[in-house]
């Protein structure tokens, strides 16, 4: 199982970029963090999701 | 008459206690984006008696500013990196203030925040957001980032909140409220969340991790 923003999905294996794509996210407006740590942008690609992840996504809105 | 730094000082550590002024003293703290959200922590911070502050933003006092923003009918046309080190002189005239002109990009982070115990981001757009919260984590995993994340509009106060994320991350605001849905800027809504982003600065300054 991977926690993405709290919870649980049976995404074992699943890439980060097509998961953040299919989900609607815009990778220029997020940032991703796997286990605490950013996961760079140019890595979202190449990124395979494993059991026990957590990942937290977070999406910008403009505006300061 | 003004006020010697010692007498400064004391006045600070009598109102805040010795040893918080002490870290706040020693603390250099960068506000990225000097804006209805950095224009208000740097005011915050600078009352609070941090040490010393990096600001950086590449844009001018606008008209349009003046309603959410810490600046002057006499400042505009100014460039708020001249703008605003000038008013916090007003404040704290022994804040040590660096000022960059500059609009950021990926390849000014390494390197910009050497130094700095907390970087905050103030920016507007979520894109430049986005941008900055990934250069910092990549090039400074260890420095605490406070970040703006949704404060439009004039919806209730009570929605805006400081959320810790993951290590060093830290999000103020409501997370969903955007200025691209037509939503206005307005001085107290904003004013909610640059408090957010400045108590925290605070709290990490004075040891305390948790938002």
């Amino acid at each position: 199982m991977v926690t993405i923003n709290g919870e649980k999905l049976p995404l074992d294996g699943a890439n980060l970029l097509d998961w953040l794509t299919a989900h609607g996210y815009d990778p220029r407006r997020i940032a991703v963090e796997r286990n605490e740590e950013i996961v760079p942008k140019a890595s979202y690609a190449g990124t395979v999701l494993a059991d026990g992840d957590v990942i937290e996504i977070v999406n910008f809105v403009g505006g300061g | 008459m003004m006020p010697t730094r010692e007498k400064f000082y004391a006045a600070l550590v009598e109102r805040h206690g010795a040893e918080r002024q002490a870290r706040f003293q020693a603390a250099k703290v960068a506000v990225c984006g000097l804006g209805g959200l950095g224009s208000n922590i740097a005011v915050m911070l600078a009352r609070a008696g941090v040490g010393e502050m990096l600001l950086i933003d590449f844009d001018r006092v606008d008209l349009s500013n003046l309603n959410r923003q810490q600046y002057f009918v006499e400042q505009l046309g100014m460039l708020k990196t001249e703008a605003l080190p000038e008013t916090l002189a007003h404040i704290d005239p022994y804040c040590k203030i660096t000022a960059r002109t500059l609009k950021i990009t990926e390849q000014d982070i390494p390197g910009l925040f050497d130094g700095c115990d907390v970087i905050c981001e103030a920016f507007d757009k979520a894109e430049a957001k986005a941008m900055l919260l990934q250069g910092a984590l990549e090039n400074y995993p260890n420095t605490p980032l406070v970040s703006g994340v949704g404060m439009a509009g004039l919806d209730s106060a009570n929605l805006i909140r400081t959320r810790k994320v993951g290590r060093t991350l830290y999000l103020c605001g409501d997370g969903v409220s955007e200025v691209a849905d037509g939503l206005p800027l307005i001085s107290s809504r904003v004013a909610v969340c640059a408090a957010h982003e400045a108590n925290m600065v605070l709290r990490i300054l004075a040891g305390d991790r948790e938002a």
